[in-house]
């Protein structure tokens, strides 16, 4: 594995996207994979601005991206949320909590070699398959739990955007007509392409095109949206009993990514201008 | 506009989580002071649903939601995932077995 061979002077190189992202390699081994627990080797966690942008420095070593491009990130807000990533970490650094980063370095290296348009079918492909829009006819109290639950959000949706979108309970899931999916696609093209990754990454998190939009207008807020993503999950749960070690880690963990990927969308999406108004004397 | 609640609970959760994450010198760390000093920057408005404010307010909860969310998982992963494989003595000792002593080494 060549990451192990690694002799810690080299410059460091921040983790891979997480293992289920990557393109798999020629000899079957995920090129993208991530390496295992590496030992803080940093002291100190510094931002510099340089001509692509902000750069995080571990001592007086610059970060790379694992495909060993210059770590730049256009805002400085989400540099300091990645700095605070970094510095966070205690005698092994764990990759699989540095959200931030990991959309950061999905967004430089591009593993996938996805374009815009690419990126924005993959996302309005989903509503195809939207999780607020596959309902169940039973147990009735379940399927009255999804329509108290899951209504509000589809007829948001809806009037924000001015389309249809329904609901179904048939296998097929609901019928979305072509200009529902056509107004998607136009708005999600006012994002740039930072931006969309975000939103591709939260939306795969949800499972849900609807949601992952009420999330990003802030309409709902991130807890919100995973108990409603998870709201079958939840019901269960309810009903027959929680299970920390399964349950809890796993909302935990799609808290942190759903998080992670809102943040990132509107950090890399805002341009943020204080106006100072005059004051009348 | 989400139910977010009072902007300086927040404020206070998020600085709260800032210093589990840093340790001793929190209050120099950049993520505190950009908090702080996005919050100052928002505070004066003469408008009551000023949307500027709003937004700041909804990434600090996302943030918050980050911070909190990353901590609980990771100590989950410490308590439940974390702990490796058992030794055959504690394998034994499970079910009221004692190894053997071998004397003279194994083998």
């Amino acid at each position: 594995l060549w990451w192990t061979h690694s002799p810690p002077t080299r410059l460091p190189r921040s983790p891979p996207a997480a293992a289920g992202s990557g393109p798999v390699g020629p000899c079957g081994r995920r090129a993208y994979a991530p390496p295992a627990e590496r030992k803080r080797f940093y002291q100190n966690v510094s931002i510099s601005q340089g001509e692509g942008g902000f750069e995080i420095n571990l001592d007086h070593r610059k970060l790379k991206t694992p495909q060993a491009k210059l770590f730049t990130v256009p805002s400085e807000a989400l540099a300091i949320a990645v700095a605070t990533e970094w510095d966070s970490q205690k005698d092994t650094i764990k990759f699989y909590t540095m959200h931030l980063t990991t959309l950061c370095n999905t967004a430089l290296d591009n593993p996938t070699q996805r374009n815009k348009t690419q990126l924005i079918r993959a996302a309005v492909k989903f509503l195809e398959t939207d999780t607020v829009c596959y309902r169940v006819e039973e147990p009735p109290a379940l399927a009255e739990l999804q329509k108290n639950e899951w209504d509000p959000v589809v007829t948001w949706a809806e009037k924000r955007y001015n389309v249809t979108i329904g609901s179904s309970t048939s296998i097929l899931g609901p019928n979305i007509p072509a200009s529902t999916k056509e107004t998607f696609v136009s708005h999600l093209a006012s994002y740039n392409m930072w931006a969309l990754q975000g939103i591709e990454f939260v939306i795969t998190q949800l499972k849900s095109l609807i949601l992952s939009m009420s999330l990003i207008d802030r309409h709902i807020t991130v807890e919100k949206a995973v108990l409603l993503s998870r709201l079958e999950e939840e019901y269960q749960i309810r009903r027959w009993g929680n299970v920390e070690w399964a349950h809890d880690y796993d909302l935990c963990e799609l808290r942190a990514r759903t998080a992670a990927g809102t943040l990132f969308v509107h950090l890399c999406s805002e341009s943020s201008t204080v106006k100072h108004k005059l004051l009348q004397d | 506009m989400a139910a977010l609640g009072a902007p300086l609970r927040t404020l206070r959760a998020l600085l709260r989580e800032l210093r589990h994450a840093a340790g001793r010198s929190y209050r120099d760390s950049p993520a505190y002071r950009h908090v702080l000093a996005a919050f100052r920057a928002h505070r004066v408005t003469s408008e009551k649903l000023c949307r500027a404010q709003q937004e700041l307010h909804f990434q600090a909860a996302t943030y918050l939601c980050l911070l909190r969310s990353v901590r609980e998982h990771e100590a989950l992963h410490r308590e439940y995932h974390g702990k490796g494989e058992r030794s055959p003595q504690e394998v034994a000792g499970m079910v009221g077995f004692r190894l053997p002593q071998q004397p003279g080494g194994k083998g």
